[in-house]
């Protein structure tokens, strides 16, 4: 400080610079200026892509999840009368004489064989009623912006091209949509046997994954000698698989646990193997698989929080006699746990929406049954998706994204659980 | 004094007792323990040998079939499977060039959107936007894939006219691949962005650079082999996807260089031809385990490279 006081004293005494060099000196100031703003505005305008692109995401589902639509009835509701009583007015006897009266009686017995009618809801006989009498069928759907900003248009198109039906405001994601089974008629299927599907598998998934990710980070952090080659090979493998498609795990989960290991994920070691002939492509299969996928995440965020438990705590712990596992049981475990549930919530709600490697193993596409345990067949809500977005017709689109809806919903709650959690773990920190 | 000999030799005996009690004493199950965790440990090393393993010994199998050749493998130009014609060029054409678009749009976007959080943004700012992009990070690939399909395709045929662009494409796969691996990169890099000390940033706001010369020729070559390596890595992770080009690239395995045809990827193929019920010991099923094979293999040497960079260049400031 005082040298550099010393050398502009020094330097007063010297002539001023020439007055070229300040000449060219403002205008360049004033260059570099306009660039620098430039340059700030593009990085500006990135980061704004980004966030238009999350929205345009979010808005391009929402768009085909509600909307307008034209439903065809082959009777009009009004007209569906029993004993001069309107349908929707109709009690559970009404609707059972409606159903009596108006269907052929070998359906009636078929219906009656599935449930007694008397000991139905009314709520399922209403649905029953409309579904076999009035018939409704959407013939065509509109989008939401068209239906929100230009109504008028919307209206016109369908007067002239559907005259015969009514227009009516859609959402595809309803209560109905999450609990009724898949069928093959887009407008009647739901997504609860994938929903039930994912949950089975997730359960799998996280009695696997959790217990040995946890047990793997502490013994990286707590026992292993970083020294020794074997944890030298166990750290670089784990950061390694990290980095390993997720493609490759299904592919692993084919040839081990679903062809290999048949007898045990069909379950028929256990004397269990639903269905005709053992098949390992359960979810069994499927949970394991992306056990297997979530491992190494797992791991790596388990390290980190274990890794952030003071050191002086171990000491306090070891100082009064404690054993290795009484101080890791006692006291870094507790210590590292808010940790270790913020990554596991992050590393399954990725597992719930990977659909690659259970695609791979044969989560069937098609399975209008519930899942009964881990060895039944399954489909999950992410297959659902990608079969419905695979195929041409509007309708299967309008469910894909109510779908899409329901496990973004669903990851979502998951993720603000974790950054939840998080936060409060900071905070106390 | 013989009372006296007892209380000695009582209290000698109990504290014989307490020192015997503060023994290091044999602990089973602490050892038990400790070999559970091995266990657990072991098991991701157990979960690579059966990669490779299970990899391996299928395209093996595919290998060993008398209509197919390794050398036609990896060098043949048509893949057809009904035609006996396993030439992967195809395949590993699409996946590169779905990749190579993906980098084009991840690439500036990301390192920018680090920049601007890093070097530019307030802090309220950052905590803003940094769960957008950890949202953008948690949303499934399937849900990119219907983007791609749904939002994409049609905005490329809009602008470009739909008799270039057609239904299936590759730039639109490669874009919104872009778009998924744009968290990863931005995320990465903003970390070693954030790495490079204050200090030099305040030098070179002291010798009056502006932020943008201070980002620009202080900052970023400092964090450059961090940067190199996310890049790197977003590369492996753009060649090993599969959802976006499963719906949106086509189901032709078809070598083109026009990103606006359709295109099938070797994930793509693998997700194709799996789908469903498909049955062992047939030619399918070891077909896509050497495709498997030739993917993990490109991954896995990206990702070693990635961390070879991160380990040799990294500067370490105190």
């Amino acid at each position: 400080m005082i040298d550099a006081m010393s050398s502009a004293g020094r330097n007063d005494a010297q002539p001023p610079p020439s007055l070229g060099a300040t000449e060219g000196f403002e205008p360049r100031v004033d260059a570099r200026r306009r660039r620098a703003d430039l340059w700030r505005q593009g990085f500006r305008a990135s980061t704004l892509v980004a966030i238009l692109v999350l929205a345009a995401l979010l808005i391009n589902v929402a768009n085909s999840a509600f909307g307008y639509t034209a439903v065809q009835v082959k009777r009009d509701p009004a007209t569906v009368l029993y004993q001069g009583v309107a349908l929707d007015q109709l009690d559970a006897a009404g609707l059972v004489g409606l159903l009596e009266s108006e269907l052929k009686p070998g359906v009636v017995r078929r219906l009656n064989g599935e449930a007694p009618l008397a000991s139905r809801s009314v709520r399922d006989l209403h649905a029953l009623a409309t579904e076999r009498i009035v018939q409704p069928k959407v013939v065509r759907t509109w989008s939401l912006l068209d239906s929100v900003f230009r109504r008028g248009a919307v209206r016109r198109a369908h007067a002239a091209e559907f005259p015969n039906t009514a227009l009516v405001f859609r959402s595809w994601l309803t209560a109905d949509f999450l609990l009724s089974p898949q069928d093959p008629d887009p407008e009647k299927s739901g997504v609860s046997t994938a929903i039930k599907g994912s949950l089975w598998m997730i359960l799998i998934t996280i009695l696997f994954a959790f217990p040995v990710g946890v047990g793997a980070a502490i013994y990286l952090e707590e026992y292993a000698d970083k020294r020794s080659r074997i944890n030298q090979l166990i750290q670089t493998n784990i950061n390694n698989l990290a980095g390993v498609p997720s493609i490759i795990y299904g592919m692993l989960g084919l040839a081990i646990l679903v062809r290999f290991l048949q007898p045990f994920t069909s379950g028929a070691i256990f004397g269990m193997a639903g269905g005709d002939s053992p098949n390992g492509r359960t979810i069994l299969s499927g949970g394991l698989t992306l056990g297997l996928l979530i491992l190494p995440v797992l791991i790596i965020n388990g390290q980190e929080a274990i890794r952030a438990v003071p050191q002086s705590l171990r000491q306090a712990s070891f100082g009064l006699g404690g054993t290795k596992w009484q101080t890791i049981w006692h006291h870094v475990l507790p210590g590292a746990l808010p940790g270790i549930l913020t990554g596991a919530i992050l590393a399954v709600s990725r597992a719930i929406g990977e659909t690659a490697p259970i695609l791979v193993i044969g989560a069937s596409t098609y399975v209008a049954l519930d899942p009964s345990g881990p060895f039944s067949k399954f489909t999950a809500l992410p297959i659902q998706i990608y079969q419905w977005t695979s195929r041409p017709s509007d309708v299967f689109r309008n469910i894909a994204a109510a779908a899409i809806l329901a496990l973004l919903i669903l990851l979502l709650t998951l993720n603000a659980s974790a950054i939840f959690l998080r936060n409060r773990y900071r905070a106390k920190g | 004094m013989a009372i006296a000999a007892e209380t000695v030799s009582a209290s000698g005996r109990a504290r014989a007792e307490v020192r015997a009690s503060l023994r290091r004493r044999s602990r089973p199950t602490e050892s038990v323990i400790q070999g559970l965790l091995f266990l657990c440990g072991a098991i991701s090393i157990l979960t690579t040998i059966g990669i490779v393993f299970v990899l391996t010994r299928e395209s093996l199998r595919f290998f060993a079939d008398p209509d197919v050749s390794v050398w036609k493998f990896l060098t043949g130009t048509t893949w057809q499977p009904h035609l006996k014609q396993f030439g992967i060029l195809p395949l590993v054409n699409a996946t590169l060039g779905t990749s190579a678009i993906a980098m084009v749009v991840a690439l500036p976007l990301g390192l920018a959107v680090a920049i601007y959080l890093s070097e530019y943004a307030s802090s309220p700012m950052r905590n803003a936007l940094k769960p957008v992009l950890e949202v953008l990070a948690g949303i499934p690939t399937v849900v990119f894939g219907y983007f791609a399909l749904m939002f994409m395709t049609p905005l490329l045929r809009l602008i470009l006219g739909a008799d270039l662009v057609s239904g299936y494409n590759m730039a639109s796969a490669g874009i919104v691949i872009g778009i998924l691996i744009l968290p990863l990169v931005t995320s990465m890099s903003e970390d070693a962005l954030h790495a490079v000390p204050r200090s030099l940033r305040e030098a070179s706001f002291a010798l009056g650079a502006t932020r943008l010369e201070t980002s620009m020729h202080v900052v970023l070559p400092a964090a450059l082999s961090g940067i190199a390596a996310a890049f790197i890595l977003a590369i492996s992770r753009a060649i090993g996807e599969t959802m976006v080009v499963a719906i949106a690239s086509g189901a032709s395995p078809n070598l083109t260089f026009n990103p606006f045809q359709p295109a099938e990827t070797m994930t793509g193929h693998i997700a194709r031809i799996s789908s469903g019920d498909l049955s062992f010991n047939t030619i399918d099923y070891d077909s896509i385990f050497a495709i498997g094979l030739m993917l993990f293999l490109m991954t896995l040497g990206l990702n070693a490279v990635s961390q070879r960079i991160v380990r040799r260049f990294r500067e370490q400031y105190e």
